[in-house]
């Protein structure tokens, strides 16, 4: 079976042959299989949105590939099937749902699949469920929470039965509370089989994924799982990027002299070191000259 | 400021009446009987009539009556107007007087023209609000888009016309919420929107409205993306979740709308002919 995603040295020119051409993306190759869950950050301008628009067709490379289950996104006559196997949720939650009404909403991806109509009521009813938000079915958006709304945009991703979830920072414009509810959504679905790949500002939310990926300058500047990542101090903040709290606090320990392993990412981790470096300090402090 | 309050388009109220599970084709034919029945009648048994098939209606909708008067209130001063002008300045030669003050005259036959044009006013603004008040925006919209259909081959964009009503009713509340917002952040720094001329207000609202123009564009070309993302292609290979469906309930409320829209156009005299 091909990689669910595929890129090969996909560039991407904006207003190419112009005065004013952009060099977005420069030479991106990475792959995503099924089941993974990335995240992927970068500094303002490093090409993230780009790239997401390429992975389900929304853009075509000015020059490399890009595979979506094999199929090549130049291929017409796949762009349907591409976008049904990748669905994107956008930052402004206000701004990606078009009724008047939650249910209609989420049916109106399946209904541009065009399905029988007892299969879109299926579909609505399942979507709701997973994202929790069956009891607002006959609610207007506007008048929801953006984490409620996120939720909404998900579940009319959801309906059309996609393989990968793919969220342009879609936890952006929410406040803490909204931030929880969508995580804990695409970790439940992650966990459920469906890949995704979550482009983000929070590097909080980074830490939590298995992979993170960091764009810099239209490149793939760091490729791994974040407790490697986040050990690159120095390339991270050339990249301008901040280290999510821990990380940053226990690189900044370090610096000052403390013994403390690389690679930590979670506050217990954190408290486990300074526990036994305690504890071996306080070992030491008995049994030799007695200096703190 | 709330502007969200003063608007009532499409104010849908949910109700499980009648006049509800109606199909919303037929509730827009019967709508345009009522509306050309509303201007053909010209006395006042028919009138009587009409206003009683009305109050059915009404009573068979489960809408309260307060809530359809409330709908009347934009049209107040048009209906003064109306009436105003339609008594004092009817241009009816003659006919008798009933009152004068000076050169203001007021006949009878002017009374009455009057009466009869504040009444359709009155009537044309009930009938289309108990379609708005019965109809959710969604079948509203499905209604539209099932009658144009037929004339697409004429070069009728039926489907889009029907998602731009859509799209403009999903995003009306939202840049409302916005023009609220950017309101209340000018006046924090000092603009005026409720004191001044006219031409002081107005230039007051370029603030306002330039950030909302930009605004709106940037949902508008952020929203047919995410449509784009949703494999919306257009009209064609669309499936509905909900097709609509005309029920046996529908011939008969449209039949009996016909009816009764011919029974009120009887002129008066033959009313009398018949009851001898
Ligand atoms: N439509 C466009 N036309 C021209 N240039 C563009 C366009 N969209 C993006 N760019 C440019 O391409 C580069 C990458 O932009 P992109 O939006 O992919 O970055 P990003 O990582 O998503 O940034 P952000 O964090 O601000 O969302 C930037 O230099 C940007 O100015
Ligand atoms: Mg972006």
């Amino acid at each position: 079976m091909p990689p669910l995603i595929e890129t090969r040295n996909l560039r991407h020119v904006y207003h190419a042959g112009t005065a004013d051409a952009v060099m977005a993306l420069d030479g991106i190759s990475l792959t995503v299989d099924r089941g993974e869950f990335v995240a992927i950050v970068g500094g303002n301008g490093s090409g993230k949105s780009t790239l997401a628009k390429h992975l389900n067709a929304l853009l075509l490379p000015t020059e490399g590939e890009v595979f979506v289950d094999g199929m090549n996104t130049r291929d017409r006559g796949a762009l349907w099937e591409i976008r049904q196997r990748v669905g994107m949720i956008f930052q402004n939650p206000d701004n990606q749902l078009v009724a008047t009404v939650v249910e209609e909403d989420v049916a109106f991806g399946p209904e541009n699949l065009g399905l029988p109509a007892a299969e879109i009521v299926a579909r609505v009813d399942e979507a709701l469920r997973v994202v929790e938000m069956a009891e607002y079915r006959q609610h207007e958006p506007h008048l929801l929470s953006g984490g409620q709304k996120q939720r909404v945009a998900i579940a009319g991703i959801l309906a059309m039965r996609p393989q990968c979830l793919l969220l342009d920072e879609a936890t952006t414009m929410l406040d803490p509370q909204g931030q929880r509810e969508v995580m804990e959504t695409i970790q439940r679905l992650n966990r459920d089989g469906v890949t995704v790949i979550h482009i983000t500002h929070a590097m909080e939310e980074a830490v939590q994924c298995p992979r993170v990926i960091v764009l810099a300058d239209g490149r793939v500047a760091l490729d791994g799982p974040p407790a490697e990542v986040f050990s690159r101090v120095e390339e991270l903040e050339r990249f301008r990027l901040v280290l999510p709290p821990i990380p940053a606090l226990a690189h900044r320990l370090r610096r000052d002299g403390l013994p403390i392993p690389e690679g930590i990412l979670h506050v217990e981790e954190l408290a486990g070191a300074l526990t036994r470096l305690v504890a071996e300090g306080a070992g030491r402090g008995r049994a030799g000259d007695g200096t703190h | 400021m709330e502007l969200t309050r003063y608007v009532t388009i499409g104010q849908y109220i949910p109700r499980e009446s009648p006049v509800h599970r109606l199909d919303p084709r037929s509730k827009i034919a019967a709508v345009t009987v009522l509306t050309v029945a509303v201007f053909v009648v010209r006395d006042f048994s028919g009138y009587g009539l009409l206003t009683l098939f009305l109050l059915g209606v009404v009573l068979a909708s489960q809408i309260p009556l307060g809530y359809l008067l409330r709908g009347l209130r934009p049209v107040l001063f048009l209906l003064l107007m109306t009436l105003v002008l339609n008594v004092f300045f009817s241009g009816i030669q003659g006919g008798t007087v009933l009152f004068q003050l000076g050169p203001v005259v007021a006949t009878r036959e002017a009374v009455l023209r009057a009466v009869f044009i504040g009444y359709r006013l009155v009537a044309l603004v009930l009938v289309t609000s108990l379609l708005t008040f019965t109809t959710s925006p969604v079948q509203l919209t499905d209604g539209i888009e099932r009658i144009l259909r037929p004339f697409r081959r004429l070069g009728v964009p039926a489907h889009e016309l029907a998602m731009m009503m859509t799209i403009a009713l999903r995003f009306i509340p939202t840049l409302l919420e916005e023009t609220e917002k950017i309101m209340k952040a000018q006046m924090a720094r000092g603009a005026e929107f409720e004191h001044g001329n006219i031409l002081r207000r107005a230039r007051a609202l370029v603030p306002v409205l330039v950030p909302l123009f930009v605004s709106a564009f940037r949902r508008a070309d952020e929203l047919a993306l995410a449509m784009e993302a949703r494999c919306y292609r257009g009209g064609e290979h669309r499936t509905r979740m909900k097709e609509l469906r005309l029920a046996p309930r529908d011939a008969v409320a449209l039949a009996l709308t016909i009816a009764a829209s011919f029974v009120f156009t009887i002129p008066y005299p033959t009313w009398q002919a018949l009851l001898r």
